[in-house]
């Protein structure tokens, strides 16, 4: 890692190049136009050059100068967040509004190193369920099935 | 006088049971949400906003208003009582506010904060009252030059909050702008970036980037130092600032008020910018400055002040000029257009009721605020003690059953699961998000207007420095970003930031 002074600034850069030259190279699908009759090309190929320029400039900065390491990354709890969301959106209208919403909760808790599954926390998970049911779905109407497909034949 | 004849407008509009109702759910939700670290006035309006779509836009946009005034109060209750500042703006609180506490004073610093913000409350209304429709008049002789160049403004002036290096706060503006990009171009019909998906060719939705990055990434952020969270509670006495304490206090929020209106005003500046610019001042008028820090209720009083009248104000540009200042405002225009208004300059004549009843609400709100917060204070300090573990899982099941909502589309709840990636990485990178979320929302719109400046100077875009007020706007822009740029700004910038 000697080569990289500034892991975070190198970081953000390596970002920032690689949607800049994505959205430069696919922008040049779309017709330029010109200054005065500005097509659709235009304004993201602008704003994707610019993108790369600070890009560059960022990365330069992250291996020239000295700055602050990245820290320890949270992999579990990112990880178990981004996975209890997208189980929510798989469940929801396959399985229905309780069983998705059981999978999001207990999966996002797994994240944190104080959950304990013991009674007093399920009482407040099915609480929770009820809640939302009844607000959501015979309040607001919201047209999430309160049970999915899964249990209908 | 015309103002009060509006007002009175307001007035009745704000004061109808059902509104009046709104209007108290909306500040009691903001002050639980300012006292809870961890869930700020973002992601909050963000959850909310589609039990809103059911409502009148008066009572709709007067809730989530007071969600965010509320969360302004409630972040100082957090401040004061635990050093634990709920929101940005109340950093500056918690040095003074802390130590009273400390001393046995929570009660007096608590009743200055709800006094000063009271006040400021109620003096930044009826500026608003007085300046909303003269702004909104010169807005209405403004071209696309001028709002062109007002966009570049806000977008600089809303790196000057951010947190991190000046560059990271730029690459962020560009990539919000290059974000604002996708789906079909308006003038052409051609679909841009949307990668062949037919969800996309209405664009990204803002919701599902702000409840992604904000709610979801915070929280995975949160959950790293988990350890620190340990809260204490304490009883808190003697409410009532005593006589002497009034006299010390009358003009620091006079003071405070006076410069947070100003602040607020500025695109991308709020309330966060207000109480630090406060805090300072009155320490440099202070004949103790060495109390500072130890407990001066001056350091209460202006800076609570300041931010509550910053929060006001700033619903100045987004009223009349259709702009967002920060991140809240861009989301209260997308309840507007949710609500079938489209923000400009056109809403005061327009849409007289919403306008002045939102405003009107606004004061009654802070009267709620007044006489309901301090008799609460128990139940906010037993809120303070709520573990986070218990917390957060609550948070996600609101951001996903809000976020499926908007488009009744679990496509938008996968896109939010992957915007709290996005979320977690940009703030490990020290790349703050909200100067993006607010590029997002400028962006269709600057292409738009740059379009047209274009197309009306056959390619030249030197009109954008020819025209006076274009010209002024991107001085200020330039100056802005040249002062960010010195190194004692950037030194207390680095300050204030740290002190989080």
């Amino acid at each position: 890692m000697t080569l990289i002074r500034g892991p975070r600034d190198f970081g953000i850069g390596a970002i920032y190049l690689a949607l800049g030259l994505a959205g430069f190279i696919i922008a040049r699908n779309y017709s330029f136009g010109t200054s005065g009759r500005m097509g659709p090309g235009y304004f993201p190929t602008v704003i994707s050059s610019l993108l790369i320029v600070f890009g560059l400039v960022t990365i330069a900065r992250g291996v020239f100068r000295e700055g602050a390491p990245i820290g320890a990354i949270n992999w579990k709890g990112i990880l178990l967040v981004t996975l209890s969301v997208c189980a929510f959106g798989y469940l929801l209208e396959r399985a229905g509004l309780v069983a998705a919403l059981l999978a999001l909760i207990l999966i996002s808790a797994a994240a944190s190193e104080r959950f304990r599954l013991e009674a007093r926390a399920l009482a407040g998970v099915v609480a929770l369920i009820v809640f939302c049911a009844v607000v959501f779905v015979e309040g607001l109407g919201l047209p999430m099935p309160i049970l999915g497909e899964w249990f209908r034949n | 006088m015309d103002i009060f004849a509006n007002l009175w407008l307001g007035l009745t509009v704000a004061a109808t049971f059902s509104n009046l109702l709104y209007c108290l759910v909306g500040v009691f939700l903001g002050t639980a949400i300012g006292v809870l670290p961890g869930l700020g006035p973002v992601a909050t309006i963000a959850m909310l906003l589609p039990i809103t779509f059911g409502l009148p836009p008066e009572s709709a946009l007067i809730m989530l208003a007071g969600i965010y005034y509320g969360a302004q109060y409630g972040g100082s209750t957090t401040a004061i009582l635990v050093n634990l500042p709920g929101e940005p703006s109340s950093v500056v609180t918690a040095l003074d506010g802390y130590q009273m506490a400390r001393q046995g004073h929570a009660g007096r610093a608590l009743s200055t904060a709800a006094i000063g913000s009271f006040i400021a409350g109620t003096i930044s209304t009826l500026l608003i009252a007085v300046f909303a429709p003269a702004l909104a008049a010169v807005a209405l002789q403004f071209g696309p030059a001028e709002y062109f160049s007002l966009m570049v403004l806000g977008l600089i002036a809303s790196i000057v909050m951010a947190s991190g290096p000046l560059l990271h706060a730029l690459g962020m503006i560009l990539v919000g702008l290059l974000l604002g990009m996708v789906g079909t171009d308006v003038n052409s019909a051609v679909p841009r970036y949307t990668f062949d998906m037919p969800l996309l060719a209405d664009g990204l939705n803002f919701v599902v980037i702000a409840m992604g990055v904000f709610g979801l990434g915070e929280i995975a952020a949160n959950l790293e130092d988990e350890a620190g969270r340990t809260v204490m509670t304490r009883r808190v006495t003697g409410l009532m600032p005593t006589k002497e304490d009034w006299k010390r206090i009358i003009a620091p929020i006079l003071r405070g008020t006076a410069l947070g209106s100003l602040l607020g005003i500025l695109p991308g500046g709020g309330a966060a910018l207000a109480s630090f610019g406060s805090y300072s001042l009155e320490k440099k008028m202070s004949k103790t400055p060495e109390q500072f820090g130890k407990g001066a209720i001056e350091g209460v009083a202006g800076p609570e002040a300041a931010n509550n009248a910053g929060a006001q104000t700033s619903f100045i540009p987004m009223l009349t000029l259709g702009l967002p200042s920060n991140s809240v405002m861009a989301l209260m225009i997308g309840a507007m257009i949710i609500q079938g208004i489209q923000p400009g300059p056109s809403v005061m004549t327009e849409q007289p009721t919403l306008f002045w009843g939102l405003i009107a609400s606004m004061w009654i709100g802070n009267l709620m605020l007044l006489v309901l917060n301090l008799p609460l204070i128990g139940l906010w300090v037993r809120m303070i003690a709520i573990p986070y573990h218990l917390l957060y899982p609550i948070i996600i099941v609101f951001c996903a059953i809000g976020v499926f909502s908007v488009n009744n589309n679990t496509f938008d709840v996968f896109a939010m699961a992957l915007f709290g990636v996005v979320g977690y990485v940009f703030r490990k990178l020290d790349a703050e998000p909200a100067p993006m979320l607010l590029a997002f929302i400028l962006g269709p719109m600057m292409e738009e207007f740059l379009r047209r400046v274009l197309l009306f100077s056959k390619g030249d875009p030197s009109v954008l420095v020819t025209r006076p007020v274009s010209a002024i706007l991107l001085a200020i822009a330039a100056m802005l970003l040249a002062a960010v740029l010195l190194p004692s700004v950037r030194k207390g910038r680095k300050q204030a930031f740290q002190e989080e």
